[in-house]
């Protein structure tokens, strides 16, 4: 690890990966405008697909564009995507759909309050009062099914990832960890922290709309009682 | 309708029902999921004269253990060079036959591969997750892992006479240690010298693996650069370098993104048979272009078509013969 800068390179960028899929990149950070052009190319390939087409996997800077080898290949999808990014879609005006996770902060459903509140220097409530202020975007999908990195943590109560990772963190924990925040969905370990319990079903188990976000959605918390969360989820 | 029951007497680990797949929802952090050596799971299917992508069992090097309860059920066995007991007798995988009440069915590793298919001649009735029976192996979610003392139901049980016997084994099944590659898309992370070890190895394949990826040893190519890059999508057969320079080949069950570079990523038409290699197996790593890619994958692709077609023949060069014996049969029955 010599740590060397590495190369500037130019955006969009297109690697081929394996026979089946291009990774379209617009930039190398997490940051909201490279997201937005990774969620302009996601609607402009629903709109308007090439032959071929398989998904669309977009990510925080970059999105993977599926296709089937038999019907189509790289080049071909290269010039297709480099036509949509040309028509310079115009910026979303539309509000994004907003989505309302309700959470419990209860002292056994959120074990790394107090140590959050210790390292930010702020009270228990504090934190929750900043969670809660926060205004969350889903940025992606990943690690596993129907976990949605939400952006959007507040600078106060940023935390690195723990430096080990706790086992059998049970669904529906509340995690953060540097901006980003999560609702699990199954019961992993993780080295993020937890501050929350939630009862919104994430895989809502509906045939039409079996998980809960979109990419693009805005995401807002509401603080549920110990009553209401052991009462189970809204109807 | 006609229903036959097993019950699992031994499951080895990591066998479990797959079918199809869970093909198209990556963005919701879903792989694929479905077989590791999708063309073997078919071959089964097809062959026992199912849909391709009719839930059946994965076998692993574990092994299954299955004893019929009640009823009667076809079923083939394709994948690997497994070694099959079947009420005492024994024959390799490749293979249709009837599984009848009182029966036990042992699959055990044999000679060659990793994994083996056990397709049923009815359905295989087992919980589906966005509509597929696939196990997701990291949730546990769809069909799911056999264990010992569980009951299959298969209902529209009936047995396939006309197709039993021996299915071909093509040579595409055989384990494959060559693995086509196109670089990237994130070699931009390591210096010459770590491409170049990279492509040049020597790698093995080691005992650390699961449905998610397979770790391989080999050459240290550590990042030349600091990880910072945000998560991108992982596919099946990406092959990732974590911080510690140890590189793994993603599999069926993969993380849908990932932190951390990835040097290449395999062919998915060379995933099918890698997966049959066991550990210590050598592994060399060649890259083409993309453009190659696609020739490779066309070719590939018309190969296993050829071979689908070659099972379908065989089945009506079967028809044609059991016709006749159909007509025995028939006297026999028609005197007994």
């Amino acid at each position: 690890m010599t740590g060397n800068p590495l190369p500037a390179r130019l955006f969009p960028a297109f690697s081929p990966v394996a026979e089946h899929s291009l990774l379209v990149e617009f930039g190398e950070s997490i940051d909201h405008g490279i997201h937005l052009r990774v969620l302009q190319l996601d609607k402009a390939m629903a709109a308007s697909p090439f032959a071929g087409f398989v998904e669309a996997v977009p990510a925080y800077a970059g999105i993977l564009i599926r296709f089937d080898p038999l019907a189509c290949d790289h080049q071909t999808a290269e010039r297709h995507i480099s036509r949509l990014i040309a028509q310079e879609m115009p910026v979303e005006a539309a509000v994004p759909v907003l989505r309302v996770v309700q959470v419990c902060y209860d002292g056994d459903l959120s074990p790394d309050l107090v140590a959050v509140a210790t390292a930010a220097g702020l009270t228990p409530e504090e934190v929750i009062a900043a969670h809660l202020a926060g205004q969350y975007d889903v940025f992606m999908y990943g690690f596993a099914p129907g976990y949605a990195y939400l952006a959007g943590v507040p600078e106060p109560i940023r935390m690195p990832r723990k430096p080990a990772a706790v086992r059998g963190v049970p669904a529906g924990s509340v995690l953060i960890a540097g901006p980003q925040c999560l609702v699990s969905t199954i019961t992993m370990p993780t080295g993020w922290w937890i501050i929350g319990r939630s009862p919104t079903a994430i895989l809502t188990g509906q045939v039409d709309r079996p998980f809960l976000f979109d990419v693009g959605d805005r995401v807002r918390f509401e603080r549920i009682s110990r009553a209401e969360y052991d009462a189970g989820p809204e109807r | 309708m006609t229903q036959a029951i097993l019950s699992v007497s031994f499951a080895g680990p990591h066998v479990s029902v797959q079918d199809g797949g869970r093909p198209g929802l990556m963005r919701y952090g879903v792989p694929g999921s479905g077989p590791l050596d999708r063309r073997s799971f078919s071959a089964a299917n097809i062959a026992l004269g199912n849909r391709a992508d009719a839930p059946g069992i994965e076998v692993s090097l574990g092994g299954l253990v299955l004893e019929c309860l009640s009823g009667e059920v076809g079923y083939a066995v394709a994948g690997g060079g497994f070694i099959l007991d079947h009420a005492g007798v024994r024959r390799g995988s490749w293979t249709v036959a009837t599984l009848r009440a009182g029966e036990k069915l042992a699959i055990r590793p044999g000679p060659w591969g990793s994994w083996c298919y056990l397709a049923f001649a009815g359905t295989l009735q087992v919980p589906r997750w966005l509509g597929s029976a696939s196990t997701h192996a990291m949730s546990g979610f769809g069909g799911g892992r056999l264990g010992a003392g569980q009951r299959l139901h298969i209902t529209g049980a009936e047995r396939r006479e006309e197709r039993e016997g021996d299915i071909p084994c093509p040579v595409t099944a055989r384990p494959r240690n060559e693995l086509r590659v196109t670089m990237g898309p994130q070699q931009r992370f390591f210096a010459a010298e770590e491409i170049a070890a990279f492509n040049s190895g020597p790698w093995r394949m080691t005992g650390a693996w699961d449905r998610m990826g397979v770790r391989l040893a080999g050459p240290m190519i550590a990042p030349n650069a600091a990880l910072d890059m945000p998560s991108e999508p992982i596919v099946r057969g990406s092959v990732q370098v974590a911080g510690d320079g140890v590189a793994t080949v993603l599999l069926a069950d993969h993380q849908t993104t990932g932190g951390y570079p990835k040097i290449a990523t395999v062919l998915d038409c060379d995933l099918d048979a890698f997966v049959q290699l066991r550990p210590r197996d050598r592994v060399v790593f060649r890259a083409v272009t993309a453009v190659e890619a696609i020739g490779i994958a066309r070719t590939a692709a018309m190969g296993a078509a050829a071979y689908r077609q070659g099972l379908e023949k065989a089945r009506a060069t079967l028809e044609q013969r059991l016709l006749s014996e159909n007509l025995i049969g028939g006297v026999i029955d028609a005197a007994g």
